[in-house]
């Protein structure tokens, strides 16, 4: 139980600086996820908390402490890698109690936490096995176990799941998340996956090549995207970006095509200013299949070229402004590519983003 | 001809085979140790006694210096002379190769392809090739007849072995363990010995065992670089049993027995460890 600080963290390899300057203040108990496109420096962040990785700017703080200087072994934080990295020539037993061990404890102690970490993750059975026989989602489970036995300040994740196949990482994703629930502690989790943080997050930190973009709940960075990149990669299927400009009360489209610009976003925009017009697929849906039909509505006329069947939902594809663009349709019926369809573009919940910085110009 | 009898007869020929090229491997071995069994005049004998009539330990008690019969070769000398030689210049180069194999698998370091690769190369250069330099810079420091020369020698002949069999191990222990380790509450050194170390345990064993075999045969350079009881290692012995008009075969057999038995329980070693192999269950499967 602690909290995090970053303050300007700099993360240098040789000349390269793969981690410029970042901040984030992580309160007690709380579940952040780092999230971002593969070699953004996540795990470097991690690692650096971890003290696992040097840091070559600013300062990391555990609790009211600068932990710049510290060892691992003094940070009182516990980790599961990616590749669980249990010990092979120690049972399950071992390796639960290791930390202990090391910590010298005595035995009937290491064997009660122990157990009740066991307990907690369902290991009983494992206890006298080593690794190697054990399957995917038990490794995972014993790297978790190892982790909580020693009761530390806070647990650091590195993609614990993406070892996993897809029915096993949606089953850990849940139990992770009673675990913390259970053992109220901070923690940090890194994922590429953005589900796996909209689902765990109390709070998300996006990142992208060494810069955090946004930190916020996950409702906050899903309905208040604070640019493009986070608008794209926040969301499944991603949202529908169209670059156009402001004319008059209208956005103009490359192929001439204009809709209204949002009301609540219109003393944001000034007359001529090249923007991205955005909106999620759930806000552009055939009339009477919507889940946002009420308020400001851009109707369409749209021809469907592919419909996906997901069952509660229809994923439809079609063309705006020479782009294809993802719809949806709720409650759905058979449709048939070449159809066209009377659709609803609900403007309430669109956004505009600045044509040259891609920032959100709600925030102007 | 039916397929059954093709397979039996191919069945056969196989085995014909193998027992016809087990036997050329063998023969020479076996002789040796059956000589070191029997008398010299048996052995000198013609027509040869293949059959041996007398079977007993007379040899062995003739060049350890029991028994009526005496030669007068120091073996006991030798043989400690060899087992301080191989043993120190093993445990050297195992240290080397060890902290050389850690390094290399697990930090980067500038010139670190370029160092391994010279590692390697001087490994291309037959040992016999340096007798000469060796013995001419030996001979001005002093280390001509002396067992640290020769250990020295060794160390530099086993290390590029060591290093790399080593780093190899190294290389396939996941960096994670020990980082685990470290989270876990140890040290760089505490996570090294409890972790890493008996991950690899098999490795450093094989490259000890590999690098005692070298030194403990090893005939070429020791045989330029040792004069006397000083430095004289077995192999080097032996041939104190050449004399000028005679050769004794017997005493000669026995020494070479007494030199082939380490090696031997050696490499049966090797091969457990080798065949034992390593089970990285701790990383995803
Ligand atoms: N040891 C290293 N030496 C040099 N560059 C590194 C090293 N480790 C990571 N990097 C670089 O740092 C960047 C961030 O890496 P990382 O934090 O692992 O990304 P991810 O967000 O995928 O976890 C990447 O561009 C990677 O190539
Ligand atoms: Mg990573």
């Amino acid at each position: 139980m602690a909290e995090i600080a970053l303050h300007n963290v700099v993360k240098n390899y040789g000349k390269l600086e793969v981690v410029h300057g970042i901040n984030l203040n992580i309160e007690h108990n709380e579940f952040v996820v780092l999230v971002g496109p593969s070699g953004c420096g996540k795990s470097t962040t991690l690692r650096m908390i971890a003290g696992l990785e040097e840091i070559s700017d600013g300062t990391i703080s555990i609790g009211s402490e600068i932990v710049n200087e510290l060892p691992p072994r003094k940070r009182n934080i516990s980790m599961v890698f990616q590749n669980y990295a249990l010990y092979p020539h120690m049972s399950v037993r071992d390796n639960l109690g290791f930390g202990l061990k090391i910590a010298k404890q005595a035995p009937d102690v290491i064997e009660e936490r122990v157990r009740e970490a066991a307990d907690v993750l369902g290991l009983g059975d494992l206890m006298d096995r080593t690794p190697a026989e054990l399957s995917g989602g038990q490794r995972q489970r014993v790297a978790m176990g190892r982790a909580i036995v020693r009761n530390p300040q806070a647990f650091l994740f590195d993609e614990p799941l993406s070892n996993l196949d897809a029915k096993l990482r949606v089953q850990m994703r849940t139990e992770i998340k009673k675990l913390h629930q259970k053992v109220k502690t901070t923690v940090v989790y890194v994922t590429h996956d953005q589900v796996e943080a909209m689902t765990l997050a109390d709070r998300i930190v996006v990142m992208k090549d060494g810069y955090i973009e946004q930190v916020g709940s996950p409702m906050e960075v899903f309905n208040h995207p604070v640019n493009t990149f986070v608008a794209s990669f926040i969301g499944s299927p991603p949202m529908n970006l169209i670059p156009g400009a402001i004319d008059g009360d209208n956005i103009r489209f490359s192929d001439g095509a204009h809709i209204s610009v949002p009301t609540r976003l219109k003393d944001k925009v000034r007359n001529g200013q090249e923007i991205i017009f955005g909106f999620r697929p759930d806000d552009l849906t055939p009339v009477g299949h919507g889940i946002n039909e009420s308020g400001q509505q851009a109707p369409m006329k749209l021809v469907i070229t592919l419909a996906e069947l997901l069952g509660t939902e229809t994923i439809l594809y079609t063309q705006i402004a020479g782009q294809e663009i993802l719809g949806k349709m709720f409650d759905p019926r058979d449709i048939h590519p070449g159809e066209e369809l009377n659709m609803n573009l609900s403007l309430d919940k669109a956004h505009l983003f600045d044509g040259a910085t891609g920032k959100s110009v709600r925030l102007d | 001809m039916n397929s059954a009898l093709k397979k039996r007869i191919g069945n056969v020929l196989s085995w014909v085979m193998t027992f016809l090229l087990m036997l050329v491997i063998c023969v020479p071995g076996l002789w040796v140790v059956l000589t070191a069994f029997r008398p010299n005049s048996e052995v000198l004998a013609k027509p040869a006694v293949w059959i041996p009539q007398n079977f007993n330990l007379n040899n062995f008690a003739k060049i350890f210096g029991f028994g009526a019969e005496q030669v007068a070769i120091p073996v006991p000398a030798y043989f400690t002379n060899s087992l301080i030689i191989a043993l120190t210049s093993t445990a050297i180069a195992l240290l080397i190769g060890m902290s050389g194999g850690y390094a290399f698998a697990r930090y980067r370091f500038r010139f670190k392809n370029g160092l391994f690769l010279g590692l390697m190369l001087s490994r291309t250069v037959p040992g016999i090739a340096l007798s000469l330099p060796v013995f001419m810079i030996w001979s001005r420091i002093g280390l001509i007849d002396a067992k640290l020369g020769l250990i020295i020698v060794y160390v530099a002949l086993n290390v590029p072995f060591t290093v790399w069999l080593i780093d190899g191990f190294f290389r396939q222990i996941p960096k994670e363990m020990s980082e685990a380790a470290q989270v876990d509450g140890c040290t760089r050194w505490e996570a090294f010995w409890k972790i890493e170390f008996p991950l690899a345990k098999s490795g450093i064993a094989s490259a000890g065992i590999f690098a005692f075999l070298t030194s403990w045969n090893e005939y070429a350079l020791a045989s330029q670089l040792t004069r006397s009881t000083d430095s004289k290692t077995l192999p080097v012995g032996l041939m104190d049993f050449t004399a000028q008009f005679t050769i004794d075969w017997a005493g000669m057999s026995a020494m070479a027995v007494i030199i082939i038995i380490p090696a031997l329980v050696l490499t049966f070693l090797v091969q457990k460890h080798l065949i034992a192999g390593l089970t990285f269950g701790g990383v995803k499967g």
